[in-house]
């Protein structure tokens, strides 16, 4: 196991700059999320990884090895890294069994060696009985799995995953997020994962790379991402939760219950900083509102099981998201206690 | 996203990419070169001495009213031949693909065959259809009285059979478009209260008359290159088209004309050129951005007429291959011309004569096995590295290297036939080697021709492979080489021998080019058929020819069996 170092990375085709100065400290064994709506370079970034793009500034390091940087270039095929793609790229004239067996093949593993090695990586991934299929009699699941399989045969330092989901229906999706921790856990390898779904960043990374236009907006675990987003394009892009404009507090750093209080009944033009408050931070009463308390009506109630999703509007005309135990009328007024929220930068 | 696999500036690195990719880059600037070099050098030598001024070769050309005469002759037979094609292939697109009548897989590959059947056979058989020495006539006792002329030898038996050659190039490309057709422009038109009759009016005849242009043209220029039917209904009668007369012409005088041929052939290459600029000038203004469902069977439900329609497809059938081939099959197995078949007379005489003894005949067989199937193989050979480099290569270029290599395809046989004696005949400096009057010079010339034959179905092939098969195994640690073979190869695999078989098949029955370029002990199947025709042996040049047609189907039939594993548009019969 290795740690990845990517430094100062800098991608342009023509004049448009795909990945621009991007750094991350990668450490043995993580998995880490690259994260971002379509277009921002997390793909690009990817492929600079396994090599089949050139890195333009900057440098990739694998453990103290330099793969890339403006003037040295490791081919992919020397950087003993594994991918799973996104089309799977089963190779549609071998069997499960060679597919799987190919890249230990390569590095000259025959006999019994080499069909232990197979067996034990298609039993990782419950798919022994189908090692004399052909790729195209398999299901779209058991397809992902021969792909994963195939990445673990040859014990590589970095296993990387563009968007490998994507192909997926939801129901599959879940069982597969599962495989992929499993995967993580038995392997303990260095895994790279790109993806624009949030919540599958969420469930799975240790860490998450946030991208936007080819920059790095935030880099730190979920649970960070979730509380303490740098911007508010970040708060907007994970998690569920509503953004108000306050006169308290700075970028940054939290705002007690009684403190966002008084910033909310500010007047207007002295309400220049966003907060992020989360739904489970925020406390409804169908009581008449008490002093340190506002009114808001209610103006929708979606039941989502365990408990109903309110939209409130703010009498400064901001909505407001919150959770309720029990659905209170449309129209209807209540009460809001705001226990706390979290400053945001504004977008650059 | 974008292109994969760009090392450009990293050699250091890695030694065998770097090595790769210099051979391979190599590989293809010198097969572009070589496919230039026959038209540049046909260029220099029709352009050189024009400072003699009228004593040029060009201006010499262009002053002779044997060159004007032939111009028109060329004009008036591949024009005639045209509205012809235009007439039966569309017949054939719109019944087949837009109708409901029935057995249309055998109707296709029936209307196809005359295409892959070599010129000088099919005119052989239509000679063998007509005029008062007919074998069939005489054997159903409807031959016309001796001395009675051969209708074929005239200017519109030259056009009709050019029609019949080249209706499979309009059938194809009109079926193209119609295939593209979404069947919702259709039922929109249905719905807003068009006719049948309206729908073809003001939908189907607009939309695909980019598919009627560019069939029409290739119909054109095909017939403008043809030679072995101008040269077996035209020479008897003294009718000369261009081809026909710089075949003519180096046959009479040799070598020592080379210089105003080289101008006559590049009369036919401008000429031919022109067709093709025409052609992509009248397609860009009426091509329109088709999107929706396509490959819908029929729309068109024929009712009561679908067994009418049926046989009149099949009657056409019948009168523009069955009986011809019926005719040499007769042919060939009487004892000799004139003689009518019956139970006493049938023999298989020919045969025994054309297989079983030694001579002419079977050198020409092995000369074209032997030519053919060298130059498929070496084809193959190349396309692999070649596609597989033109794939990596920015679009622009790719385009460009496509051109190039397809100009020894789209030119007249005779005007790469002249290129290649311009090249060869004198000893190739340094090595020193003769190429000019061996089987040698033919080979050279087969590669030229055919290699974009053998390239475009596996470039095809490569462009709908997934690069990602590649970047994994690339991961995965095989090094350029092992992916070529280990992963490219075999995905590519089917196109690829498709490619051989096409050049195999274009190649076995070539006459053309080798028409100019045999010298004795070096004859080929198609001059082989053309000279005993020539030479009054009419019943053996029929029992080449049915052996020859029942190889064509063969190979034919081997390669509609491995279409379910190749891209579309592969296969030229099969759209």
């Amino acid at each position: 196991m290795a740690g990845l170092a990517i430094d100062r990375v800098t991608k342009r085709f023509g004049e448009h700059t795909a990945v621009d100065a991007l750094s991350l400290e990668i450490k043995p064994g993580e998995f880490v999320a690259l994260l971002g709506p379509s277009g921002c370079g997390k793909t690009t970034m990817l492929r600079m990884l396994a090599g089949f793009e050139t890195v333009d500034e900057g440098r990739i390091q694998l453990a103290d090895r330099t793969l890339a940087s403006a003037d040295t270039h490791v081919p992919p095929e020397q950087r003993h890294m594994a991918m799973v793609f996104q089309s799977y790229a089963l190779w549609p004239h071998m069997s499960v069994a060679d597919n799987v067996g190919y890249p230990i093949k390569l590095r000259g593993l025959r006999g019994t060696a080499y069909q232990l090695k197979v067996q034990q990586a298609l039993a990782l991934v419950e798919l022994e009985a189908y090692a004399e299929r052909m790729p195209q009699a398999l299901s779209g699941g058991q397809r992902q799995r021969v792909a994963l399989a195939r990445c673990l045969v040859s014990d590589p330092s970095v296993v990387l995953l563009d968007e490998p989901l994507a192909n997926l229906d939801r129901h599959l999706r879940a069982t597969m997020e599962h495989s992929f921790r499993d995967f993580h856990q038995r392997t303990g390898a260095t895994l790279v994962y790109v993806t624009h779904d949030q919540s599958e960043a969420m469930a799975l990374a240790d860490k998450i790379a946030v991208m936007k236009a080819g920059q790095l907006v935030q880099w730190g675990t979920p649970e960070t991402l979730y509380s303490k987003p740098r911007t508010v394009w970040v708060a907007g892009f994970i998690g569920q939760g509503s953004q108000l404009k306050v006169a308290a507090g700075h970028p940054g750093k939290h705002l007690e219950g009684a403190d966002l209080m008084r910033g909310l009944n500010a007047i207007a033009t002295e309400r220049t900083q966003s907060v992020l408050v989360r739904p489970e931070h925020i406390q409804i009463s169908t009581q008449t509102p008490a002093a340190n308390q506002l009114a808001a009506q209610v103006e929708s109630v979606i039941f989502r099981g365990e408990r109903y999703e309110l939209s409130l509007r703010l009498p400064s005309g901001e909505t407001l998201l919150a959770y309720h135990h029990s659905a209170p009328d449309p129209g209807s007024q209540v009460a809001v206690s705001l226990h706390q929220g979290w400053c945001l930068e504004p977008d650059q | 996203m974008t292109p994969a696999l760009t090392y450009d500036k990293y050699g250091s690195d890695n030694k065998y990419d770097s090595q790769h990719r210099w051979l391979l880059s190599s590989l293809l600037i010198a097969i572009v070169l070589l496919s230039l070099a026959p038209s540049l050098r046909l260029l220099v030598e029709a352009l050189s001495d024009l400072n003699q001024g009228r004593h040029s070769p060009l201006w010499r050309v262009l002053n002779s009213a044997s060159t004007w005469r032939a111009l028109w002759h060329s004009l008036y037979t591949s024009g005639l031949g045209m509205l012809i094609a235009l007439v039966l292939g569309s017949l054939f697109a719109f019944a087949i693909t837009l109708t409901n009548v029935r057995g249309k897989a055998w109707l296709v590959f029936c209307f196809m065959l005359p295409m892959m059947i070599p010129p000088q056979v099919t005119a052989l058989s239509w000679l063998q259809l007509f005029g008062p020495a007919s074998p069939l006539l005489k054997s159903i006792g409807m031959a016309p009285p001796l001395g009675s002329p051969q209708p074929l030898y005239s200017a519109e038996g030259i056009a009709l059979l050019l029609g019949i050659q080249s209706a499979p190039l309009v059938f194809l490309a009109l079926r193209t478009s119609l295939l593209s057709l979404p069947r919702e422009l259709i039922e929109a038109a249905r719905i807003s209260g068009a006719k049948q009759t309206q729908v073809w009016g003001h939908i189907i005849l607009p939309v695909t008359r980019s598919g009627l242009i560019a069939g029409g043209a290739m119909a054109f220029i095909s017939s403008l290159g043809n030679f072995g039917i101008p040269a077996m209904l035209g020479i008897p009668a003294g009718y000369f088209v261009l081809p026909t007369l710089i075949y003519q012409r180096m046959a009479s005088f040799g070598t020592g004309v080379l210089a105003e041929m080289a101008a006559l052939s590049l009369l036919i290459g401008l000429l031919a050129l022109a067709g093709v600029a025409l052609q992509q000038h009248l397609m860009g203004r009426s091509r329109f951005g088709l999107g929706g469902h396509s490959g819908r069977s029929h729309d068109f439900t024929l009712g009561r007429w679908r067994t009418l329609v049926t046989a009149t497809l099949m009657g056409i059938l019948l009168i523009i291959l069955v009986a011809p081939l019926v005719a040499l099959i007769v042919s060939s197995l009487v004892p000799a011309v004139g003689v009518p078949l019956n139970a006493d007379t049938a023999t298989l005489n020919a045969y025994a004569e054309v297989v079983g003894r030694q001579g002419a005949t079977w050198r020409a067989v092995r000369n074209s096995l032997w030519l053919a199937g060298s130059a498929a193989v070496v084809l193959m050979l190349l396309s692999l590295p070649l596609a597989y480099r033109l794939q990596r290569l920015p679009e622009r270029w790719r385009g460009v290297v496509l051109s190039a290599i397809e100009i020894p395809y789209a030119l007249p046989g005779v005007v790469l036939a002249i290129a290649c004696i311009l090249i060869f005949v004198r000893p190739l400096p340094i090595i020193n080697v003769a190429l000019y009057g061996t089987l040698g010079l033919i080979f050279v010339a087969y590669l030229a021709r055919f290699l974009v034959v053998c390239v475009k179905p596996v470039a095809a092939s490569l462009a709908q492979l997934d690069s990602s098969l590649e970047e994994a195994a690339q991961l995965a640690g095989a090094g350029p080489w092992r992916r070529l073979s280990g992963i490219i190869l075999p995905l590519v695999a089917p196109a690829l021998f498709a490619g051989g078989l096409l050049v195999f098949l274009l190649a076995v029955n070539e006459l053309t080019v080798s028409a100019l370029l045999w010298s004795a002990g070096n004859e080929t199947l198609g001059v082989l058929i053309f000279n005993l025709d020539q030479g009054g042996e009419s019943v053996l040049a029929s029992a080449v020819s049915v052996l020859v047609v029942i190889m064509v189907a063969s190979l034919m039939l081997a390669l509609s069996l491995l279409a379910p594993r190749l891209p579309k548009g592969v296969i030229p019969w099969q759209g």
